[in-house]
Order: C-alpha cells, then sequence, then structure tokens
C-alpha cells in the first residue's frame, strides 16, 4: 500500500515536471526576438518537409475517408429515403470531427515522428551542442522553425484533408451511387455556416498542430541519447500526441458545442 | 595605450586578492568604458573545481591555468576526464564547485546572451566531428559565418575556401558528411571551428584517426595558428609523442585529479609513479586501467 503510494507520488512529481520543462521549453522557443527576416527561410524549408511531404498520405486517407463515409452514409440515409442528405452529412461530420481529429493523428505519425527522430539524432550526433559553442541557439536554429512549420502546416492540411474527403464522397455518392448532384452540393452548402463549422474546425486544427509539434520536438530534444532512446521518444511521439488529440478534441467539442 | 599601463601599475600596486582585482577592473571599466580585464595573462583560469556524475566524482578540487597564447596539453587516460574537463570550461556543463575564470570572467555565472558573447571567441572541435549531417562540407564550415556575420557570399566562399584548404580538404567541398571517413570529418570540423578566428581553440583528440602524414600538417597547422594569430589553445589527446611535441605546458589528469604537471621535458622526466607509468605506457603501474569495479573473481562468481 504504502508502496503504491510512494509510486503515485514519483509518477505525479515526474509527470509534473516533465509538464514545467516542456512548459519552459516551449515559452524559450516561442517567446524571443523575433529575427523574422532570418527566420522566414528556415520555416519555409520546414515547411517543405513538415507539411509539403505529408500531402501524400493526407489526401489518399482523406480521399478515402469522404469514400467510405459516402457509402455507409448513403446506406443508412436510404432507409428514411432521405439520400439527398448525404452532402450535409458527410460536410459536417468531416469538418466538425473527421477532418481534425484524423488528420492530427496522420500528421502524428508522419511529421511528427519524423521530427523527434530528426532532432533526437542531432542531439546524439552534438550538432546541437555543437551549434551552441558556435554561439548560435539551437532552440532558435532547430526548434523554433520546425515549430512554426508545424503550426502553419496542420490547418492547412486538416482543410486539403476536408475538401479532398468531400470530393470523394461526391465521388461514390453522385457519380457511382446517383445521388442528385445538385442537391448533393446545395444540401452541404445551406447546412454547413461558417462561423460554426469551418472556423471552429479549423480553431481544433491550430490547436492539435501546436500540441502535436510541441510533443514532437520535445520529445527530440530530450531524447534519452542512444539509439533505443531516440525509439522510445518518437513512439512517445504518435502515442501522447494522438492520445493528446483525442483527449482535446473532447475538450473543444464540449466547449464548443456547449458555450457557443 | 597609457589607461592599459596605468590599470597594470594600480593593479601590481592594490592587488592582494580577486575581489581588490574586481573592484580595480570595475572602476577602469567607468572610467574608461572599456575592459582591461583581458590584460590578464591566463587565458583560463580553473580553480577548486569539483565535478560528479552519478554520484560518481570526475573531478576532486582541480585548479589549473592556461596561458594567454600557449599551448596547453591535457592528457590522461581514456575517461579520466578529459572531455568533461572541455564541456566545463565551456559551460556547457556546470560544476559543483569552483569556479572557472574565462578571459576574467566567472563563465558559469553569465546569461545566455553573455554567455554567447564569450563563446564567440571560442572554438571547439568534438571528439566526433559533430558535423551538420544535412548539408555538405561548404555549408558546414560556412555555418558559422552565415550565422554570425553579415559577410557576403563572395567572402564566405573565399574563407572557406581557405580554411578547407588548409586542412587539406578544399576538393571534398560538395561532399556530403556521410560521405566522409571519420579522419576528414574531423579535419572539416577544425575548419569550421577555425572560420570565426577564435582566440581561445579547445581541440578534443585532434589527431586521431589521422595517417601519419596529416598527423605533422596538423601539429604545424595548430602550431602555426598560435604563434601567428596570438591563439590560446587547449588540446586533449592521449598520443603523447605527438602533444609532447607540440605542447608548451602540459597536465596530466588521472583519478579526478591532477597528477602531474609542467613543460613536456618536465613531464617526460617525472619521477612518480602514476605519470611515469601514463607517459611511457606501461600496464602495471597505480593508475588504473579499470573503471572502478568490484573484484573480478566475484563478477565471475568463483
Ligand atoms: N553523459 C554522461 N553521463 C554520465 N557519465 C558520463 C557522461 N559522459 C561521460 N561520463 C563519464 O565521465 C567520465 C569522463 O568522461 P570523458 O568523456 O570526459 O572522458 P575522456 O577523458 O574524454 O575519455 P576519452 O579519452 O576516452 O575520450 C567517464 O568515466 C564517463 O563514464
Ligand atoms: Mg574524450
Amino acid at each position: 500500500m504504502i508502496l503504491w503510494i510512494e509510486n503515485l507520488g514519483r509518477i505525479g512529481l515526474s509527470f509534473c515536471q516533465s509538464v514545467g520543462v516542456s512548459g519552459l521549453f516551449l515559452s524559450r522557443t516561442v517567446f524571443r526576438k523575433p529575427r523574422l527576416i532570418r527566420l522566414f527561410p528556415l520555416v519555409i524549408e520546414q515547411i517543405y518537409a513538415v507539411g509539403v511531404l505529408s500531402m501524400v498520405i493526407i489526401v489518399l486517407s482523406g480521399l478515402f475517408i469522404g469514400m467510405v463515409l459516402a457509402l455507409q452514409g448513403y446506406n443508412i440515409l436510404e432507409r428514411f429515403g432521405a439520400v439527398e442528405q448525404l452532402g450535409q452529412l458527410v460536410a459536417l461530420s468531416v469538418v466538425r470531427e473527421l477532418g481534425p481529429v484524423i488528420g492530427g493523428l496522420l500528421f502524428a505519425g508522419r511529421a511528427g515522428s519524423s521530427l523527434t527522430a530528426e532532432i533526437g539524432l542531432m542531439q546524439v550526433t552534438e550538432q546541437l551542442t555543437s551549434m551552441e559553442m558556435m554561439a548560435v541557439d539551437p532552440l532558435w536554429r532547430v526548434i523554433s522553425p520546425r515549430f512554426w512549420a508545424g503550426v502553419i502546416s496542420m490547418p492547412v492540411l486538416i482543410a486539403i484533408f476536408c475538401m479532398v474527403a468531400m470530393f470523394g464522397s461526391y465521388l461514390v455518392g453522385v457519380e457511382w451511387l446517383g445521388v442528385d448532384a445538385g442537391q448533393f452540393w446545395s444540401n452541404m452548402q445551406a447546412s454547413v455556416n461558417f462561423r460554426i463549422d469551418v472556423v471552429n474546425g479549423l480553431i481544433k486544427g491550430l490547436v492539435f498542430g501546436i500540441v502535436v509539434t510541441w510533443i514532437a520536438v520535445y520529445q527530440g530534444y530530450y531524447a534519452v541519447p542512444t539509439a533505443a532512446g531516440i525509439g522510445r521518444a518518437t513512439t512517445k511521439t504518435v502515442v501522447y500526441g494522438s492520445l493528446a488529440i483525442l483527449g482535446l478534441d473532447f475538450i473543444l467539442t464540449s466547449v464548443m458545442l456547449g458555450g457557443w | 595605450m597609457l589607461p592599459a599601463i596605468f590599470y597594470e601599475i594600480i593593479k601590481n600596486f592594490l592587488y592582494y586578492n580577486n575581489l581588490t582585482l574586481m573592484i580595480i577592473d570595475e572602476v577602469f571599466k567607468l572610467i574608461f568604458g572599456q575592459d582591461f580585464i583581458q590584460m590578464t595573462d591566463n587565458f583560463v583560469e580553473i580553480s577548486d573545481l569539483y565535478f560528479t556524475r552519478n554520484d560518481h566524482w570526475i573531478f576532486r578540487d582541480i585548479s589549473l591555468c592556461i596561458p594567454r597564447g600557449k599551448i596547453v596539453a591535457i592528457m590522461g587516460p581514456s575517461g579520466s576526464g578529459k572531455t568533461t574537463l572541455l564541456r566545463l570550461i565551456s559551460a556547457q556543463l556546470y560544476p559543483r564547485r569552483g569556479q572557472v575564470l574565462v578571459n576574467g570572467t566567472d563563465i558559469h555565472s553569465l546569461n545566455q546572451t553573455d554567455l554567447y558573447k564569450i563563446r564567440n571567441s571560442m572554438g571547439m572541435l568534438f571528439q566526433s566531428g559533430a558535423l551538420f549531417t544535412n548539408i555538405d562540407v561548404f555549408e558546414n564550415v560556412a555555418f558559422p559565418l552565415r550565422e554570425r556575420t553579415k559577410l557576403p557570399e563572395d567572402i564566405i566562399r573565399s574563407v572557406v575556401l581557405m580554411q578547407l584548404e588548409a586542412v587539406g580538404l578544399r576538393g571534398a567541398r560538395d561532399l556530403m558528411p556521410s560521405e566522409l571517413s571519420g579522419g576528414m570529418a574531423r579535419r572539416v570540423a577544425l575548419a569550421r571551428a577555425l572560420v570565426l578566428n577564435p582566440q581561445l581553440m579547445m581541440y578534443d583528440e585532434p589527431f586521431t584517426g589521422q595517417d601519419p602524414i596529416t598527423m605533422g600538417v596538423l601539429v604545424k597547422l595548430i602550431r602555426s595558428l598560435n604563434d601567428n594569430l596570438g591563439l590560446t589553445s587547449i588540446i586533449v589527446s592521449h598520443d603523447v609523442a605527438e602533444t609532447m611535441s607540440i605542447a608548451d605546458y602540459v597536465y596530466v589528469i588521472a583519478d579526478t585529479r591532477i597528477i602531474g604537471e609542467g613543460t613536456p621535458e618536465q613531464v617526460l622526466n617525472d619521477k612518480s609513479p602514476m605519470v611515469a607509468q601514463f607517459i611511457h605506457g606501461l600496464a602495471d603501474g597505480p593508475v588504473a586501467f579499470h573503471y572502478p569495479a568490484n573484484k573480478y573473481q566475484e563478477d565471475l562468481q568463483l
């Protein structure tokens, strides 16, 4: 029993400690004298690595999710004779939930893990220390561009994901199953509210982007400098990132539906 | 010039401890708006340094000085903490107790901005090279110039090529670090460390993995940098012959403390058993070849 309490205390302490360390780490990455002219090209370079290279997986999964949604939705709506509502069903579920959540999970798996591995490897091979010895702050030169690139890329990727998913559902619903194209689009247009649905979806995307990238760069920067340590850090990025997305999604959704 | 002489006279006249020295420095700084502190003769001064790692003593009460413009070698068996010492001097690590003065400032008391200012005058060759693996050799050497200076592209190009020529790798400028041999990578790292003309160079094992010809070139290069540019150098090595040929002063560390020091001749002729054992490479003697452990027989369960 005592041992159990002791362990609980230890876990609690180490949790608080890592939250504190990562908070400091984030604030030292974000709140610093802006040197935008120097930072801008670095961020662009990282947006390519983090965002553009994640496009393929985002587009493909968006397409399939949209197509599956259309199939399933058509099957159910058909029972009520309401197949023309398909556009509405797909658009609302994708923009409100599936887009941000699945996009975020894919981002954590694709971009987050590679960020962690890259930074962890730079740490192991003393590249970050040697940068510090040249009086170049690695937080500024290495971490900050990657962080901003992740934060910027995520909402854009999620927007792309949503659009492709709707296109996928159009392909299946209209082209294959024969829903009327005019009804499909006009129902969708009438039911999706820009302020409530689209903006809230993008807010989710932004929050997930911040959290996932933060976890990824933190895990890389503080990875135990061994091969196994980097492996563990990469796993942690994906696990913590995914859990954070799902947990935050619940909180954000309840705030958005309840409060607004 | 005159204030500098005045400063020296006052300092010698009033000097009896570090505090008065500090006050004098501050007063002079106030009056002349200029730091005279770099006029002291030791670039690095380490006093009463204690350092532990995982409850395992690395240093216990180490004091040493690196005189300005000299080449000082730190020697000692593997695992004795030579790399750790360099990391303490450059404030990558913080000591348990004790002080490291670099150019007259306590380097471990600085905030990040001031620390980076001092690091601008330091160069370090890492034991592993630590090249940036995502950019090629040329960009690696150009990195400090691009980050720390606003030089135009053509000047950066000539400076980088000059540095690479000095280490014999001008032809390798387009290779990626993964395409270099170990010795080549360390020479690129040397070029990169030297490109900003530091006042203090720390070489961690510069000769390891180099063939005899390259070794000779490197020894000459290090010597000529010191003599022509007034660099201060710290060389960490266990290559006894090479190090003795180049160093002005040698410290031998082992077993958490300094076991011998002096000019190369003094160290070579040192009669103390520990130093003699290390210098002449004898297997039997007081210096432990093994990392601290329990009895061999017990471990093997005989
Ligand atoms: N990151 C670390 N964590 C814990 N202990 C360490 C770490 N780095 C080094 N040590 C310990 O510190 C001691 C000194 O290491 P250091 O790297 O300074 O040795 P060294 O004199 O440079 O050896 P070599 O000549 O082999 O490079 C070693 O006993 C090592 O076990
Ligand atoms: Mg070493």
